[in-house]
């Protein structure tokens, strides 16, 4: 059994035999495993796309205000999240022909909304006494709302709404103890009219009383109309602990599911972590989220609000940052692996202070580079992070595509950004070997616009002079086409290889009608011939080369020697006439 | 969810490698017909076998990409002694329509006299280098100069490792700290006497490479052995494969500034596996070291992961054909979406966590699927 990691998280492996000596049947198969199939889910993308944009608005409030004028704006990003949350499951109810298929997924979305709806309201918005009922009552009757069309007509009618409107909201007109004064009152009366049978007549509104009392049992017995826990819960607290501390939720919240959830029942994943919530144990949430749910989208995001909003530290994690650190990247690594998506990633990468950069450094130079555009676009993320070494590998793995598919001026541009003087000379050496073979350049429009990248390497600097001396001469300049070829041949910018070529190139110069070498550059180019010719004669004499060969370097040579003298010649009587 | 896909591979005979090229879109396969086979992942995602060609004249055990950098080649070695170096040359256009490309062997490495057992590329800072080991626990370390021409490759080094080789990893690391290092397994059965795995180093002042350490609490035969990508920590990470799976940190000791020796290293076993229950044959880290991935003769491939607090554990396991190991029953794959891949993992039940459950719910109780990944606050007890 063997297996080959790709690196997009791809596992394939092959299947069996190890065992030695077996020889086993052909066309064995091999299976490609893939993890993580959501990133490619569709409606997800929005999610992913609109998180992150809210991420990176979140990284950058600053860190001097103090925490409390930054909590409006943590719950408001908290609402922001929920609220994408939200629009994903509308799209998922509302849009998708194929409705059945997301069920689980809408039923997923549901479930992270509620629990971080839960966060919002114990952690991060940290309700006191008085309001967090009325918060835990939104929430309740927000989720219920979304799931039961029917229970919520008939739940209405028993809802609390008009005791809604007999309480201020405490911190409003009355304190907290007025407030609860005046419940007991409240409470009392109902209560005492339970007790004298006035509504005897009426069982309806006997039954109304008693929930109205907070009866447990009764309560109870409408437990389809509740349920869940949570919302049982949530009733009796309002029916019963109006002004219920934070700190006593976790007293009411495990009686309250162990009251609900009779024997047969067992509690599931959402239920604990709920009860974490409760109990204020942000740790246990996160921890409980993290196997629940797979992806890493929920408990990143959450803990790295939390983090912002100073939650994590004061629980006495020592690991408080890094928690948030590690989630983060173990999301962005997953978005890696998708061919758009991992443009997101970068951002969550950038935000992890301890590991961030090494990991996009590695999971970057990964990324196919299947087109220049996305090539280029790869680049320009490792430019603006200053990551030379992955500059460097993808312009080089680039050019050396482009070289393989003989694109030479491609392959010499990407070289020149990697600023791989070697490669550069390699290509400039191609393009003249091409030139002497076909008599034209190719990329011409590349060539002439060099600019200083030129200097690179020698060659490639003698490729783009050399270039000129042609544009001069095909514009007719032909005394500066002149001094540039004579130049490149002193200055020795051309490789003494080439230098019959040049020469050659000179020919149709001293051929002109008018004299355009000057005396004095007539000599210097005799002068490069000497020296040319006597080093191949010292070269030619070891060689064995065929005699064809050695006519033409000869009588070239010969050509090239008159044409020198006569130009000579009349140079010198052309400097020697006085213009009359 | 895990997506499974099957490729009919094709051989003749049994596979022995499949390697992925750095970028993932390219692969390649070797087998005992003696042929390599290149594949080419198409942009909807399917693989199509674009070369097939008979490399050798015995099995082919391994074989293995050089980086892009250098172009597209393979090296591949084999029962038949040798180890060649092979690169693509852009064919014509009408082949490239047809998919096709072709391969051309740049060299054959003959040194060896016994079987090649393990050949690889050496970290792209080093050059272009080629690495191979052999039954007679030979190590030899190629290098080609020129890298536009593949044809030349001269012998570096030959270092005699006294066991017969398995298999070969070079240290990915490319900080000036670490200088060039890789690790050797042997396969030699013989359980009394330990250190089946050497790690050499390169020394700047003797220009050769020295045994730096030997792990003695390796006695068995080891299969395959990895390091793990670097992520610029001091210390390194190397996993073996042998009759369990083993993960070691080598740590360096401070060197003396007059020493000129091997660094030395402090060995600690991180973590040790027996869940295969059988020979491990292949251990493989993922690119940022945070999964490793080991095969067994069990059949199965399973999957460890740390925690942040640096407590390894299983976090998958998949059976022969890519299905998950049972657990997951009756499951739908219509359903399967989710935010998250859910592979049943066995250790769920030992840590007696409730296995999620999924099947018809009350809409307001959603079923949340068990875990797989990330177990991060685990009690650290579970092996």
């Amino acid at each position: 059994m063997g297996f080959a990691w790709g690196p997009g998280d791809i596992l394939v492996y092959e299947t069996l035999y190890k065992a030695s000596g077996a020889s086993g049947s052909g066309c064995s198969f091999i299976h490609e495993i893939r993890k993580d199939e959501d990133i490619y889910s569709p409606i997800l993308r929005k999610l992913f796309n609109e998180s992150h944009h809210i991420f990176v608005g979140l990284q950058t409030i600053r860190e001097e205000l103090p925490s409390k004028s930054k909590k409006p704006q943590f719950v408001s990003i908290s609402k922001n999240y929920r609220s994408v949350i939200r629009a994903c499951m509308e799209e998922l109810h509302f849009g998708s022909f194929f409705k059945f298929l997301f069920y689980s997924l809408v039923s997923i979305l549901l479930a992270i909304e509620l629990i971080w709806n839960l966060c919002e309201v114990l952690f991060i918005d940290a309700a006191p006494a008085g309001s967090l009922l009325l918060h835990l009552l939104d929430w309740v009757r927000l989720h219920k709302a979304d799931v039961d069309e029917r229970a919520r007509e008939v739940l209405q009618s028993e809802s609390p709404a008009e005791h809604h409107d007999y309480w201020d909201v405490p911190g409003g007109t009355q304190t907290l103890t007025e407030f609860d004064v005046k419940w007991r009152h409240w409470h009392e009366e109902v209560d005492r009219c339970m007790q004298d049978n006035s509504f005897a007549s009426n069982r309806h509104l006997e039954v109304i009383c008693k929930i109205l009392l907070g009866d447990e049992d009764t309560l109870l017995d409408h437990k389809e109309l509740l349920g869940t826990w949570y919302h049982f819960l949530v009733t009796r607290l309002l029916f019963c602990h109006p002004t219920v501390k934070p700190t006593e939720l976790h007293y009411y919240a495990q009686s309250c599911m162990t009251m609900f959830l009779d024997s047969r029942s067992v509690s599931e994943p959402l239920d604990n972590i709920l009860l974490a919530a409760f109990e204020f144990d942000i740790h246990q949430v996160i921890k409980e989220c993290s196997i629940a749910l797979n992806n890493w989208w929920f408990v990143a995001h959450l803990t790295d609000l939390l983090d912002h909003c100073k939650l994590l530290q004061s629980h006495n994690l020592h690991f408080g940052s890094n928690l948030r650190e590690f989630l983060l990247l173990e999301y962005a690594s997953g978005l890696f692996t998708h061919h758009s998506l991992w443009q997101l990633a970068v951002d969550y990468f950038d935000h992890c202070p301890e590991f961030g950069r090494v990991y996009l450094e590695l999971q970057i130079e990964r990324v196919p580079l299947e087109t220049e555009r996305k090539a280029l676009k790869v680049l320009r993320i490792c430019e603006q992070r200053q990551m030379s070494e992955q500059v460097r590998s993808i312009c080089k793995i680039m050019a050396m595509r482009a070289l393989r598919n003989n694109r030479l001026g491609s392959a010499l541009s990407w070289s020149i950004r990697a600023k791989d003087a070697a490669f550069a000379t390699l290509i400039s050496e191609r393009f003249l070997q091409d030139y002497c073979a076909k008599g034209t350049f190719s990329d011409l429009d590349l060539i002439d616009n060099l600019g200083p990248a030129m200097l690179l390497s020698d060659r490639l600097t003698f490729l783009g002079k050399y270039r000129e001396f042609h544009k001069l001469y095909g514009e007719k300049r032909f005394r500066e086409a002149a001094k540039l070829l004579l130049s490149l041949m002193t200055a020795k910018i051309a490789p003494q290889s080439f230098w019959m070529t040049l020469l050659t190139d000179a020919l149709p110069l001293l051929e002109q009608k008018e004299v355009i070498f000057t005396a004095d550059q007539t000599y210097e180019l005799m002068f490069c011939l000497e020296e040319l010719t006597s080093s191949l004669n010292i070269t030619a004499s070891s060689t064995d080369r065929p005699m064809q060969e050695e006519d033409v370097e000869v009588t070239k040579v010969e050509l090239l020697r008159l044409a020198l003298a006569r130009n000579l010649a009349q140079a010198i009587v052309k400097e020697g006439t006085v213009e009359t | 969810m895990f997506v499974a896909r099957s490729i009919a591979a094709d051989h003749k005979d049994l596979i022995h490698d499949v390697s992925y090229d750095f970028h993932g879109r390219r692969m390649a396969t070797c087998s005992s017909d003696q042929s390599v086979k290149v594949w080419d992942k198409s942009e909807n995602g399917e693989w199509h076998c674009t070369a097939s060609w008979k490399t050798h004249s015995g099995s082919v055990w391994r074989v293995t990409w050089a980086h892009p950098e250098f172009g597209q080649v393979l090296a591949s070695c084999s029962f038949d002694r040798t180890a060649a170096v092979w690169e693509e040359i852009v064919g014509e256009s009408n082949d490239k329509q047809r998919g096709l490309s072709h391969w051309i062997k740049r060299t054959t490495l003959v040194d060896s006299r016994t079987s090649v057992t393990d050949v690889k590329f050496a970290p792209k800072h080093m050059g272009l280098m080629l690495t191979t080991c052999s039954a007679d626990g030979v190590v030899r370390i190629y290098e080609a100069p020129d890298v536009m021409n593949l044809s030349q490759w001269s012998l570096q080094h030959e270092i005699s490792c006294k066991l017969s080789c398995s298999c070969i990893s070079w240290n990915p690391s490319s900080s000036r700290a670490h200088p060039p290092m890789f690790a050797v397994g042997s396969d030699d059965s013989n359980v009394t006497y330990g250190g089946k795995v050497q790690i050499y180093e390169y020394n700047e002042n003797t220009r050769k490479y020295g045994k730096a350490e030997t792990l003695m609490t390796v006695t068995d035969a080891v299969h395959d052995i990895a390091f793990a990508p670097n992520l610029g920590r001091s210390f390194h990470v190397l996993a073996i494969a042998t009759k369990d799976v083993r993960i070691f940190k080598l740590v360096p000791m401070r060197k003396e500034s007059t020493s000129t020796g091997p660094t030395k290293f402090e060995v600690q076993i991180v973590a040790q596996f027996d869940n295969h229950n059988s020979q491990v044959w292949r251990v493989s880290w993922n690119i940022t070291s945070t999964l490793l991935a080991s095969s067994g003769d069990d059949g199965c491939v399973r999957l460890w992961k740390a925690n942040y607090m640096d407590n390894w554990k299983c976090t998958g396991i998949l059976k022969g054909d890519g299905s998950p190991l049972t657990g997951s029953s009756g499951q739908p794959s219509a359903m399967s979406t989710v935010l998250g891949s859910s592979v049943q993992s066995s250790q769920n039940a030992l840590n007696g966590m409730s296995a999620g459950r999924i099947g018809k719910r009350a809409p307001f109780a959603p079923p949340l699927r068990q875990l797989t990944s990330p177990k991060i606050y685990q009690p650290p007890a579970y092996y």
